[in-house]
């Protein structure tokens, strides 16, 4: 049944972008920082675990969970060191996404080349 | 606003702003969104069968295996990326591939790949993160701000 869910909860979060993309002409760059600052904002009220629960990979795949486990990290990290954990935790639990971004990205310039 | 931009424009291009609102084709909306819940639901199923396999094989709780699926969904992303796959999944679905962890991913490695020409420090090194430089940015910032306020409220408010 998860799988189901994270389906259309997946495909939810994306038509919200892509309406974004086609009533409000908003560049793409615009609509993701808008769907990760909206992702910390629902993490900060304690929205988006229930989600992760729920629709499973359908909330954690979509850029939203970006900015739900920036808050994560910070938060825990808060917990045991007070407001200077909020600086130190930031990155502790989203690093996979950026980090990997990066090395395959790098990996990537090497054994591809631009196409025309 | 638009008017007020109008009313300083000479009368022919006022005319021709009118002729090109006229002439600008109409986005299909609900065609598009289809299209974006479709794509965006099969990564997010991809997903979770990856997530599925990360729970069952490698000891990650539900919570956890959010990690090794992105950094699984992003390696695949640069393989589409390099045979130049994406491009075309990104035409057809629009948000549907963009909104995904792998829009992200694309973003880094699309650029990584088209400035390797101007070499790997100047070039790769530092376009590489132009795309989604402001999804870090802000997505960092905000999560400071937030976090700040629930923790000052947390500790100092009692709640």
């Amino acid at each position: 049944m998860i799988f189901f869910w994270a389906f259309v909860v997946g495909g939810l979060i994306c038509v919200m972008g892509q309406i974004m993309f086609d009533v409000f002409k908003l560049s793409p760059a615009h609509t993701l920082t808008i769907l990760v600052v909206s992702g910390a904002i629902l993490d900060g009220f304690g929205l988006y675990e229930p989600l992760i629960d729920f629709a499973g990979a359908g909330a954690t795949v979509p850029i939203t969970s970006f900015g739900n486990s920036l808050v994560h990290g910070a938060m825990q990290e808060a917990e045991k060191h007070g407001i200077i954990g909020v600086v130190t935790g930031m990155f502790e639990v989203t690093s996979s996404g950026i980090s990997s971004a990066i090395i395959f990205g790098v990996i990537g310039a090497l054994i591809f080349k631009p196409k025309g | 606003m638009a008017d007020e931009k109008k009313k300083n424009l000479p009368p022919e291009a006022q005319k021709y702003q009118d002729f090109q609102t006229k002439r600008e084709v109409k986005r299909p909306l609900l065609k598009n969104c289809i299209k974006a819940f479709l794509v965006g639901g099969i990564i997010c199923f991809i997903g979770q069968i990856i997530t599925t396999f990360y729970i069952y094989n490698f000891n990650f709780t539900e919570q956890t295996a959010g990690n090794p699926t992105t950094a699984t969904l992003i390696f695949i992303t640069m393989l589409l990326t390099g045979f130049g796959v994406y491009d075309r999944i990104g035409q057809f679905a629009g948000a549907g591939s963009a909104v995904p962890v792998t829009g992200f991913g694309n973003a880094v490695i699309a650029s990584a790949i088209e400035y390797r020409t101007e070499g790997f420090i100047l070039g790769v090194g530092s376009n590489m993160l132009k795309l989604a430089g402001p999804v870090i940015v802000y997505g960092v910032f905000s999560a400071f701000v937030i976090a700040l306020i629930k923790t000052i409220l947390v500790q100092w408010g009692g709640f």
